[in-house]
């Protein structure tokens, strides 16, 4: 498997710890989208998002890309869920752009119908995109999404996934992860929190439909989510990203360690990040710094009970499947190690 | 709730008197979906079932969730889901369904305001009409139309015992006003609820006609694994199950579905009058709205007007005879809902002559208020 190359981030002197880089150390073609003049502020400030909502920090950057990878011609269909409710009510509209609430479950249909009616009237300079959380995208909205990739209809979806429903007031969904508190799936009985074994790997699942590009993505390395967008503009066809949002009403963590949650998600393996072309994987993001899965679980109350003694098989089931992912992906190497 | 369960007093919103009901009734299955302002119901069923070796599963979405209970009930579940308008659109084919094929079960529906994703938060009576009417073609349903969180609780069990005797789909339908109300309830002790069973098979012959009945017009059902063979079908079907286009079959099996519930109405049928005796005047309003009118209807007798209530607790079928045998006489009707006016097509086919009717509608996402009842009621006694 290919190393993503990290054309993005060249700079690597004098970094401790966050591995973070700041835009005036890159060259100016190397800068994010929100450090540069082409930035559009397509999802606005006002918006009433929580403090330290993963979402709205993904769907900022994820947008802006898009829009500047589209000279500013982009439509977006958005499904129910907490993006669309912390930012449209008056006054905390914040969409700066053409922008269509569906409903719960069509998004992905009503973005292929945008796309169908600008080809046959000729208008495919102007793109489209779905976006929804996981609930809309990997349980109500699945079948539409299957149909947008099997058709290959030209439509980037992106999910963004904070593993529960958050908006109706953090119910399990097919996302979730094994042992995860959430209401409903309290932390009761021998097997407390959600149960294991269940749940899609949307991008696999997307993966399987040989679309031209799908990729994970995260918070925590903004210059990666939006290389991965441009990068899915760059192509015709369906498309899917998904980015890890931590939430911290859901997830129980303390607002100001989103960023962080997400970097532990990924480098404890949890979240592997990848890319993939035409249904094969061609990118993955090794661990620069392999943490324990205990150090991201720790921080978030719907894992409290995983630490508690007659829980012990709960932790290890969860550290079983980081191993599978950094086994499947190949997530650390020798190369990938601390320089 | 363990068997020897005493009868206690509990302050619970009305979401969750909902939950109880159903395990007072027995309910050991529920499939549902997260929606806004339904999701209590689920919570709580997600704490109680388990407590009582029931099944409680989140399914992937409305659709599923509808499909899960019909199966579990099926396999001799007693069974719910609960949801808001929504979701209770996407539902429609698979109630059509259960009224079709006959198949207990019990869908909340916590309206708030359409249409389409509308007011998820605030409430509405908006889906009068399609409960009776949401899903295609002639069928039978009964819909449930509490008004306050102990009603919740007692109709919740009635609407299984309703659905389980006549296998007919029953709707509660209330709204996100009284979902989220809290009041003081008396939870049952067990031996306290009357609880109704459906009929079971009992004899596995081979000419076995799954769907013929008796004068009640209400098939035994069978219960899978005792040896049954039976075929279950959306399609229209005869006394042996299997699909027919005979129209005389048809006609056969259409009239039944629909004359069952006619012919046990009086079990189905429920309402409450208050004060209707000496009025000249009457208001009709059920659910959240009934509230404000028992205040108005005060007040109006105190400046001299002299009115009454009529509430549907059964809102459908509508409790006709009763209703008939009410407004007789009346001068006037005013009808209060909280939608555009759809019972009041129900009350214009039922008015005496000379009755005048007028209708007091609120579609902005609030509730109805006493003082908006009074003054159209002195509106109407003014008109008239």
């Amino acid at each position: 498997m290919a190393q993503i190359p990290e054309s993005q981030q060249k700079v690597k002197f004098y970094q401790t710890g966050t591995f973070t880089v700041g835009n005036r150390l890159l060259d100016a073609e190397h800068r994010n989208v929100q450090a540069t003049m082409d930035r559009c502020n397509s999802l606005d400030s006002g918006h009433r998002a929580c403090q330290g909502c993963g979402e709205a920090l993904g769907a900022r950057f994820a947008i802006d890309a898009a829009m500047r990878a589209s000279n500013n011609q982009l439509i977006a269909a958005n499904a129910t869920g907490c993006l669309e409710v912390f930012t449209t009510p008056y006054p905390q509209t914040a969409w700066s752009m053409p922008w269509i609430h569906s409903l719960f479950g069509n998004a992905s249909a009503v973005a292929s119908g945008i796309a169908a009616a600008l080809k046959a009237k000729g208008r495919e300079d102007v793109r489209v995109i779905a976006q929804g959380g996981d609930g809309g995208t990997t349980d109500i909205g699945f079948g539409c999404l299957s149909g947008t990739f099997d058709r290959n209809d030209d439509v980037l979806y992106i999910c963004y996934n904070n593993q529960a429903y958050m908006n109706t007031g953090v119910q399990r969904s097919s996302a979730t992860p094994g042992a995860a508190r959430t209401a409903t799936t309290m932390p009761v009985g021998k097997n407390p929190g959600n149960v294991f074994g269940t749940g899609k790997n949307v991008p696999l699942v997307a993966m399987a439909h040989q679309i031209p590009y799908v990729a994970t993505a995260s918070v925590h390395d903004l210059h990666d989510l939006e290389y991965k967008v441009t990068r899915a503009m760059e192509v015709r066809g369906a498309r899917y990203i998904e980015i890890f949002v931590p939430c911290p009403l859901g997830w129980g963590s303390k607002p100001g360690d989103t960023v962080k949650l997400a970097r532990l998600a990924v480098e404890s393996g949890m979240y592997p990040l990848f890319e993939a072309e035409d249904g094969e994987i061609t990118g993955v993001t090794k661990i620069r710094r392999h943490v324990a899965v205990s150090e991201y679980l720790k921080l978030q109350r719907r894992f409290a009970h995983v630490f508690k003694p007659d829980n012990a098989h709960q932790l290890e089931q969860l550290e079983a499947i980081a191993e599978r992912n950094i086994r499947r992906f190949d997530l650390v190497s020798a190369e990938g190690e601390e320089e | 709730m363990p068997d020897s369960a005493p009868t206690k007093t509990v302050n619970l919103p009305g979401n969750h008197a909902c939950a109880l009901g159903a395990i007072a009734a027995g309910c050991r299955f529920y499939a549902g979906y997260p929606i806004t302002p339904s999701s209590e119901v689920a919570e709580r069923m997600s704490v109680e079932l388990p407590r009582v070796d029931g099944v409680f599963i989140q399914m992937e979405d409305e659709v599923a969730s509808m499909g899960a209970i019909l199966g579990a009930s099926m396999g001799g579940m007693k069974v719910m889901t609960a949801t808001s308008g929504p979701g209770f659109s996407l539902k429609q084919e698979n109630i059509g369904y259960a009224a079709g094929a006959e198949i207990p079960c019990v869908i909340v529906n916590v309206m708030r305001g359409g249409p389409s994703t509308g007011l998820p938060t605030r409430p509405a009576q908006a889906d009068v009409m399609q409960a009776r009417w949401g899903t295609h073609g002639d069928h039978p349903i009964v819909v449930i139309t509490p008004d306050s969180v102990p009603e919740i609780y007692a109709q919740t069990i009635r609407a299984f015992n309703l659905s389980e005797q006549l296998r007919v789909p029953v709707v509660m339908l209330y709204d996100e006003a009284l979902g989220h109300l809290i009041e003081q309830v008396s939870l049952s002790g067990s031996g306290d609820i009357e609880i109704a069973n459906r009929k079971w098979a009992a004899d596995p012959k081979p000419e076995f006609q799954p769907y013929a009945s008796g004068d009640d017009l209400i098939p035994e059902m069978v219960r899978p694994g005792d040896g049954f063979r039976t075929h279950t079908t959306g399609l229209t079907h005869a006394e042996n199950g299997f699909p027919t286009q005979d129209p005389e079959l048809v006609d056969q099996y259409m009239r039944r579905i629909l004359d069952k519930l006619e012919i046990h109405n009086a079990l189905i049928e429920s309402f409450e009058a208050i004060d209707t005796e000496d009025a000249d005047y009457l208001v009709v309003a059920f659910g959240i709205t009934a509230r404000a009118a028992r205040r108005a209807i005060k007040q109006a007798r105190e400046q001299g007007v002299r009115v009454g209530m009529f509430r549907p607790i059964t809102l459908w079928p509508f409790p006709v005879a009763a209703f008939e045998s009410i407004v007789g006489g009346k001068h006037g009707v005013l009808i209060a809902e909280m939608n555009a006016g759809q019972l009041i097509t129900e009350i214009e086919r039922y008015r005496p002559a000379g009755c005048r009717v007028d209708g007091l509608n609120r579609i902005d996402g609030e509730t109805i208020t006493p003082r908006q009842i009074l003054n159209s009621l002195r509106e109407l006694a003014d008109n008239e």
